[in-house]
Protein backbone atom coordinates (compact mmCIF):
# COMPACT_ATOMS: atom_id res chain seq x y z
CA UNK A 1 0.00 0.00 0.00
CA UNK A 2 1.44 2.96 -0.50
CA UNK A 3 1.53 5.96 1.53
CA UNK A 4 -0.29 9.03 0.61
CA UNK A 5 1.07 12.79 0.51
CA UNK A 6 4.66 11.68 1.34
CA UNK A 7 6.02 14.42 -0.97
CA UNK A 8 2.81 16.46 -2.25
CA UNK A 9 0.61 18.99 0.24
CA UNK A 10 -2.71 17.53 1.58
CA UNK A 11 -5.30 19.60 -0.46
CA UNK A 12 -7.02 20.32 2.78
CA UNK A 13 -4.11 21.22 5.68
CA UNK A 14 -1.74 22.34 2.56
CA UNK A 15 1.08 20.07 4.20
CA UNK A 16 2.58 17.00 3.10
CA UNK A 17 1.48 14.58 6.32
CA UNK A 18 5.20 13.90 8.12
CA UNK A 19 5.11 17.72 8.56
CA UNK A 20 1.34 17.25 10.35
CA UNK A 21 3.14 14.03 12.10
CA UNK A 22 5.94 16.12 13.52
CA UNK A 23 4.32 19.17 14.97
CA UNK A 24 1.54 16.72 16.49
CA UNK A 25 4.56 14.40 18.11
CA UNK A 26 6.34 18.20 18.90
CA UNK A 27 3.39 18.87 20.69
CA UNK A 28 3.08 16.15 22.78
CA UNK A 29 6.97 16.55 23.41
CA UNK A 30 6.27 20.23 24.59
CA UNK A 31 3.65 19.07 27.09
CA UNK A 32 6.51 15.80 28.40
CA UNK A 33 9.28 18.83 29.04
CA UNK A 34 6.63 21.12 30.15
CA UNK A 35 5.33 18.67 32.83
CA UNK A 36 9.14 18.24 34.24
CA UNK A 37 9.77 22.00 34.29
CA UNK A 38 6.63 22.64 36.20
CA UNK A 39 8.16 19.94 38.53
CA UNK A 40 11.24 21.98 38.48
CA UNK A 41 9.40 25.13 39.18
CA UNK A 42 7.59 23.54 42.21
CA UNK A 43 10.63 22.29 43.52
CA UNK A 44 12.98 25.22 43.56
CA UNK A 45 10.36 27.77 44.71
CA UNK A 46 9.59 25.09 47.88
CA UNK A 47 13.31 25.10 48.33
CA UNK A 48 13.95 26.05 51.87
CA UNK A 49 16.45 29.27 51.72
CA UNK A 50 19.92 28.07 50.95
CA UNK A 51 19.14 24.36 50.85
CA UNK A 52 19.35 24.70 47.02
CA UNK A 53 22.55 23.84 45.84
CA UNK A 54 24.25 26.07 43.44
CA UNK A 55 27.27 26.72 41.78
CA UNK A 56 28.07 23.07 41.57
CA UNK A 57 27.46 23.26 37.63
CA UNK A 58 30.20 24.16 35.44
CA UNK A 59 29.11 27.23 33.42
CA UNK A 60 31.70 27.64 30.94
CA UNK A 61 31.02 24.10 29.97
CA UNK A 62 27.62 24.28 29.81
CA UNK A 63 28.03 27.68 28.05
CA UNK A 64 29.95 26.16 25.11
CA UNK A 65 27.73 23.09 25.13
CA UNK A 66 24.72 25.64 24.19
CA UNK A 67 26.47 27.14 21.95
CA UNK A 68 27.78 23.59 20.16
CA UNK A 69 24.25 23.33 20.11
CA UNK A 70 22.93 26.48 18.31
CA UNK A 71 26.02 25.86 15.91
CA UNK A 72 24.34 22.33 14.87
CA UNK A 73 21.13 24.12 14.92
CA UNK A 74 22.27 26.56 11.93
CA UNK A 75 23.72 23.87 10.15
CA UNK A 76 20.76 21.82 9.99
CA UNK A 77 18.83 24.75 8.45
CA UNK A 78 21.59 25.90 6.00
CA UNK A 79 21.86 22.23 5.03
CA UNK A 80 18.12 22.29 4.21
CA UNK A 81 18.42 25.40 2.35
CA UNK A 82 21.46 23.79 0.63
CA UNK A 83 19.36 21.13 -0.69
CA UNK A 84 16.71 23.30 -1.74
CA UNK A 85 19.15 25.06 -3.84
CA UNK A 86 19.83 21.38 -5.35
CA UNK A 87 23.44 21.80 -3.79
CA UNK A 88 23.65 18.31 -2.46
CA UNK A 89 27.48 18.55 -1.47
CA UNK A 90 26.99 21.24 0.67
CA UNK A 91 23.69 19.52 2.53
CA UNK A 92 26.06 16.66 2.88
CA UNK A 93 29.34 19.06 4.29
CA UNK A 94 26.31 20.74 6.65
CA UNK A 95 24.59 17.68 8.18
CA UNK A 96 28.25 16.52 9.02
CA UNK A 97 29.15 19.31 11.01
CA UNK A 98 25.84 18.85 12.92
CA UNK A 99 26.33 15.28 13.39
CA UNK A 100 29.75 16.31 14.96
CA UNK A 101 27.99 18.86 17.34
CA UNK A 102 25.66 16.43 18.09
CA UNK A 103 28.98 14.00 19.79
CA UNK A 104 30.43 16.65 20.98
CA UNK A 105 27.82 18.06 22.94
CA UNK A 106 26.81 14.41 23.84
CA UNK A 107 30.81 14.00 24.76
CA UNK A 108 30.77 16.83 26.52
CA UNK A 109 28.15 16.45 28.94
CA UNK A 110 29.31 12.55 29.74
CA UNK A 111 32.58 14.21 30.98
CA UNK A 112 30.33 16.50 32.95
CA UNK A 113 28.07 13.69 34.43
CA UNK A 114 30.89 11.63 34.87
CA UNK A 115 32.79 15.00 36.78
CA UNK A 116 29.83 14.76 39.02
CA UNK A 117 29.68 10.82 39.76
CA UNK A 118 32.99 11.36 41.31
CA UNK A 119 32.35 14.50 43.41
CA UNK A 120 31.20 13.46 46.80
CA UNK A 121 30.06 15.34 50.12
CA UNK A 122 30.09 13.92 53.46
CA UNK A 123 27.90 14.44 56.22
CA UNK A 124 29.93 14.04 59.73
CA UNK A 125 28.07 12.98 62.89
CA UNK A 126 29.26 16.71 64.50
CA UNK A 127 26.81 17.99 62.26
CA UNK A 128 29.11 20.00 59.64
CA UNK A 129 29.62 18.62 55.57
CA UNK A 130 31.99 19.27 53.20
CA UNK A 131 32.15 18.80 49.31
CA UNK A 132 34.85 17.90 47.54
CA UNK A 133 37.35 14.26 46.17
CA UNK A 134 37.79 11.03 47.39
CA UNK A 135 41.39 9.68 46.82
CA UNK A 136 42.02 7.90 43.84
CA UNK A 137 38.37 9.88 42.24
CA UNK A 138 35.83 6.39 42.92
CA UNK A 139 32.60 6.34 41.29
CA UNK A 140 29.44 6.14 43.02
CA UNK A 141 30.36 5.50 46.65
CA UNK A 142 27.93 5.84 49.48
CA UNK A 143 27.42 5.44 52.83
CA UNK A 144 27.36 1.37 52.59
CA UNK A 145 30.57 1.28 50.51
CA UNK A 146 32.33 2.04 53.47
CA UNK A 147 31.39 -0.70 55.27
CA UNK A 148 31.34 -3.27 52.20
CA UNK A 149 35.31 -2.21 52.34
CA UNK A 150 36.07 -2.53 55.41
CA UNK A 151 37.59 1.07 55.39
CA UNK A 152 38.38 2.54 58.86
CA UNK A 153 38.98 6.11 57.21
CA UNK A 154 38.87 8.12 54.16
CA UNK A 155 41.64 10.60 52.30
CA UNK A 156 39.24 13.42 51.27
CA UNK A 157 40.31 16.60 49.33
CA UNK A 158 37.40 19.36 50.50
CA UNK A 159 36.23 22.23 48.13
CA UNK A 160 36.85 25.52 48.93
CA UNK A 161 33.66 26.20 49.75
CA UNK A 162 30.39 23.93 50.42
CA UNK A 163 27.20 24.95 48.46
CA UNK A 164 25.23 26.55 51.19
CA UNK A 165 27.97 28.69 51.89
CA UNK A 166 26.82 32.05 50.57
CA UNK A 167 30.39 32.89 49.16
CA UNK A 168 30.07 29.48 46.68
CA UNK A 169 27.16 31.36 44.94
CA UNK A 170 28.02 34.19 41.77
CA UNK A 171 31.43 36.35 40.94
CA UNK A 172 32.39 35.70 44.65
CA UNK A 173 32.79 31.64 43.88
CA UNK A 174 34.39 32.25 40.90
CA UNK A 175 37.43 33.91 42.73
CA UNK A 176 37.31 31.77 45.48
CA UNK A 177 37.69 28.28 42.95
CA UNK A 178 40.29 29.84 41.17
CA UNK A 179 42.41 29.50 44.40
CA UNK A 180 41.90 25.80 44.39
CA UNK A 181 41.09 23.01 46.44
CA UNK A 182 41.86 23.10 50.59
CA UNK A 183 44.66 20.55 51.43
CA UNK A 184 43.66 16.31 51.78
CA UNK A 185 42.11 15.73 55.17
CA UNK A 186 41.95 12.17 56.45
CA UNK A 187 38.49 11.26 57.82
CA UNK A 188 37.10 8.40 60.05
CA UNK A 189 34.68 6.34 58.71
CA UNK A 190 33.11 6.16 62.32
CA UNK A 191 32.40 10.55 61.77
CA UNK A 192 31.06 9.80 58.85
CA UNK A 193 27.10 9.93 59.13
CA UNK A 194 26.38 10.05 55.18
CA UNK A 195 28.62 10.07 52.04
CA UNK A 196 27.13 10.79 48.41
CA UNK A 197 27.92 11.04 45.15
CA UNK A 198 26.43 13.72 42.87
CA UNK A 199 23.67 11.15 41.75
CA UNK A 200 20.13 11.47 41.95
CA UNK A 201 19.90 10.45 45.08
CA UNK A 202 22.02 13.13 46.68
CA UNK A 203 19.49 15.60 46.86
CA UNK A 204 16.46 16.80 45.04
CA UNK A 205 18.24 19.31 43.05
CA UNK A 206 20.53 16.57 41.45
CA UNK A 207 16.64 14.27 40.63
CA UNK A 208 15.65 17.05 39.10
CA UNK A 209 18.46 17.68 36.90
CA UNK A 210 19.51 14.29 35.66
CA UNK A 211 15.90 13.88 35.08
CA UNK A 212 16.07 16.68 32.56
CA UNK A 213 18.94 16.93 31.10
CA UNK A 214 19.33 12.75 30.62
CA UNK A 215 16.10 12.85 28.88
CA UNK A 216 17.35 16.33 26.89
CA UNK A 217 20.38 13.39 26.40
CA UNK A 218 18.78 11.11 24.77
CA UNK A 219 16.92 13.26 22.38
CA UNK A 220 19.95 14.16 21.48
CA UNK A 221 21.46 10.97 20.58
CA UNK A 222 17.65 9.92 18.59
CA UNK A 223 17.87 12.84 16.60
CA UNK A 224 21.45 12.46 15.85
CA UNK A 225 20.60 8.81 15.08
CA UNK A 226 17.79 9.58 12.35
CA UNK A 227 20.34 12.46 10.73
CA UNK A 228 22.68 10.30 10.38
CA UNK A 229 20.60 8.00 8.67
CA UNK A 230 18.83 10.02 5.95
CA UNK A 231 22.67 11.39 5.90
CA UNK A 232 24.17 8.24 4.89
CA UNK A 233 22.15 5.09 3.90
CA UNK A 234 18.73 7.08 3.59
CA UNK A 235 20.37 9.51 0.82
CA UNK A 236 19.98 7.02 -1.76
CA UNK A 237 16.12 8.69 -1.83
CA UNK A 238 18.00 11.91 -3.41
CA UNK A 239 17.95 10.06 -6.67
CA UNK A 240 14.68 8.40 -6.74
CA UNK A 241 12.54 10.62 -5.50
CA UNK A 242 14.25 14.49 -4.26
CA UNK A 243 11.05 16.18 -2.90
CA UNK A 244 10.34 13.73 -0.45
CA UNK A 245 14.06 13.49 0.58
CA UNK A 246 13.76 17.19 1.29
CA UNK A 247 10.53 16.58 3.18
CA UNK A 248 12.51 14.24 5.37
CA UNK A 249 14.86 16.19 5.68
CA UNK A 250 12.82 18.99 7.02
CA UNK A 251 11.45 16.84 9.36
CA UNK A 252 14.28 15.84 11.07
CA UNK A 253 15.34 19.42 10.86
CA UNK A 254 12.41 20.54 13.06
CA UNK A 255 13.14 17.51 15.41
CA UNK A 256 16.18 19.06 15.74
CA UNK A 257 15.35 22.97 16.04
CA UNK A 258 13.12 21.79 18.91
CA UNK A 259 16.08 20.02 21.14
CA UNK A 260 17.54 23.09 20.57
CA UNK A 261 14.73 24.99 21.88
CA UNK A 262 14.48 22.90 25.32
CA UNK A 263 18.15 23.46 25.76
CA UNK A 264 17.95 27.21 25.57
CA UNK A 265 15.35 26.94 28.53
CA UNK A 266 17.23 24.11 30.10
CA UNK A 267 20.61 26.16 30.35
CA UNK A 268 19.78 29.09 32.44
CA UNK A 269 17.15 27.19 34.31
CA UNK A 270 19.58 24.66 35.57
CA UNK A 271 22.68 26.18 35.53
CA UNK A 272 22.27 29.72 36.43
CA UNK A 273 19.24 30.19 38.87
CA UNK B 1 7.43 28.68 5.06
CA UNK B 2 5.65 27.83 1.75
CA UNK B 3 6.87 24.81 -0.64
CA UNK B 4 7.58 26.44 -2.93
CA UNK B 5 10.95 28.57 -3.38
CA UNK B 6 12.76 30.43 -5.96
CA UNK B 7 16.97 30.04 -5.57
CA UNK B 8 16.72 33.65 -4.73
CA UNK B 9 14.43 33.26 -2.14
CA UNK B 10 16.20 30.64 -0.14
CA UNK B 11 19.48 32.60 -0.83
CA UNK B 12 18.06 35.48 1.26
CA UNK B 13 16.63 33.33 3.38
CA UNK B 14 20.40 31.84 4.34
CA UNK B 15 21.64 35.58 5.20
CA UNK B 16 18.49 35.12 7.82
CA UNK B 17 19.38 32.22 9.19
CA UNK B 18 23.27 33.70 9.49
CA UNK B 19 22.03 36.69 11.42
CA UNK B 20 20.09 34.73 13.55
CA UNK B 21 23.02 32.48 14.63
CA UNK B 22 25.19 35.33 15.46
CA UNK B 23 21.71 36.97 17.78
CA UNK B 24 21.94 33.78 19.36
CA UNK B 25 25.10 33.17 20.63
CA UNK B 26 25.25 36.99 21.69
CA UNK B 27 22.07 35.78 23.35
CA UNK B 28 23.79 33.25 25.37
CA UNK B 29 26.34 35.44 25.98
CA UNK B 30 24.11 37.97 27.38
CA UNK B 31 22.19 35.00 29.76
CA UNK B 32 25.66 33.93 31.44
CA UNK B 33 26.81 37.87 31.48
CA UNK B 34 23.97 38.70 33.56
CA UNK B 35 24.31 35.79 36.16
CA UNK B 36 27.77 37.91 37.53
CA UNK B 37 25.05 40.80 38.28
CA UNK B 38 23.87 40.30 41.40
CA UNK B 39 20.16 41.59 41.53
CA UNK B 40 18.72 42.37 45.49
CA UNK B 41 15.37 40.29 44.32
CA UNK B 42 16.01 37.14 42.96
CA UNK B 43 12.82 37.29 41.08
CA UNK B 44 14.31 39.94 38.62
CA UNK B 45 17.30 37.56 38.44
CA UNK B 46 14.08 34.70 37.15
CA UNK B 47 12.79 36.95 34.94
CA UNK B 48 15.41 38.23 32.95
CA UNK B 49 16.87 35.24 32.78
CA UNK B 50 13.34 33.40 31.40
CA UNK B 51 12.89 37.08 29.22
CA UNK B 52 16.31 36.49 27.53
CA UNK B 53 16.01 32.64 26.92
CA UNK B 54 11.72 33.29 25.72
CA UNK B 55 13.61 35.80 23.00
CA UNK B 56 16.48 33.27 21.60
CA UNK B 57 13.58 29.91 21.85
CA UNK B 58 11.20 32.94 19.94
CA UNK B 59 14.28 33.01 17.25
CA UNK B 60 14.29 29.62 16.91
CA UNK B 61 11.45 28.73 16.44
CA UNK B 62 10.20 31.92 14.04
CA UNK B 63 13.48 31.57 11.83
CA UNK B 64 14.91 27.98 12.08
CA UNK B 65 11.50 26.25 12.25
CA UNK B 66 9.54 28.37 10.05
CA UNK B 67 7.25 29.39 12.07
CA UNK B 68 6.84 32.96 10.49
CA UNK B 69 5.40 32.07 7.33
CA UNK B 70 3.19 28.63 8.52
CA UNK B 71 0.38 27.01 6.71
CA UNK B 72 -2.69 27.85 9.08
CA UNK B 73 -3.04 23.95 10.55
CA UNK B 74 0.10 24.13 12.00
CA UNK B 75 -0.74 27.34 13.92
CA UNK B 76 -3.90 25.40 14.64
CA UNK B 77 -2.34 22.93 16.62
CA UNK B 78 0.60 25.31 18.58
CA UNK B 79 -2.85 27.02 19.76
CA UNK B 80 -3.89 23.97 21.61
CA UNK B 81 -0.41 23.09 22.69
CA UNK B 82 -0.55 26.37 24.04
CA UNK B 83 -3.73 26.89 25.82
CA UNK B 84 -2.83 22.96 27.62
CA UNK B 85 0.72 23.86 28.00
CA UNK B 86 -0.31 27.42 30.07
CA UNK B 87 -3.11 25.24 31.53
CA UNK B 88 -0.24 22.91 33.56
CA UNK B 89 1.73 25.65 34.11
CA UNK B 90 -1.50 27.49 35.60
CA UNK B 91 -1.84 24.16 38.25
CA UNK B 92 1.64 25.03 39.43
CA UNK B 93 0.92 28.34 40.55
CA UNK B 94 -2.55 27.64 41.46
CA UNK B 95 -0.45 25.25 44.18
CA UNK B 96 0.84 27.92 45.79
CA UNK B 97 1.45 27.39 49.24
CA UNK B 98 1.27 23.35 48.96
CA UNK B 99 4.47 23.61 47.68
CA UNK B 100 6.68 20.33 48.69
CA UNK B 101 9.00 21.52 51.72
CA UNK B 102 12.54 20.74 51.96
CA UNK B 103 14.94 19.63 49.33
CA UNK B 104 17.49 17.53 51.48
CA UNK B 105 18.08 13.89 52.26
CA UNK B 106 16.30 13.08 55.20
CA UNK B 107 16.84 9.33 55.25
CA UNK B 108 14.94 6.42 53.69
CA UNK B 109 12.19 7.42 55.95
CA UNK B 110 9.41 10.32 55.52
CA UNK B 111 10.06 13.45 58.25
CA UNK B 112 7.93 16.11 57.64
CA UNK B 113 9.55 19.80 56.95
CA UNK B 114 9.13 21.68 60.76
CA UNK B 115 7.33 24.41 58.69
CA UNK B 116 4.51 22.08 57.03
CA UNK B 117 1.19 21.13 59.33
CA UNK B 118 0.82 18.35 57.92
CA UNK B 119 -1.41 17.56 54.51
CA UNK B 120 0.42 19.35 52.20
CA UNK B 121 1.61 16.86 50.36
Amino acid sequence: MEIPYTAKARPDTGLYNAKVGIWLFLASEVMLFGALFSAYILLRVGADPGTWPQGLLNIPIGTFNTTVLITSSVTVVLGWASLKMGNFGAYRKYQAITILCALGFLGIKSFEYKDKWTHYEVWKTDGTRMTGHIEGSPWFWKTETLAKKKLESIKFTPDAHHYNDPKSHGADAKADHSKGHHEAVEIKTSEIKRLSAFVPGHSTFFAIYFTLTALHGLHVLGGALVIAYIWGPGAKMWKTDPEQYMNRVEVSGLFWHFVDLVWIFLFPVIYLL
Amino acid sequence: MSDAHSHADIKKHVKTYIVIFIALLIGTFVTVALYSIHFENFAITVAIALLVASIKAALVAGFFMHLISEKKAIYAMLAATVFFFASMMYLTVWSRGQMPKGTEYSGSKYIPHPADNGGSY
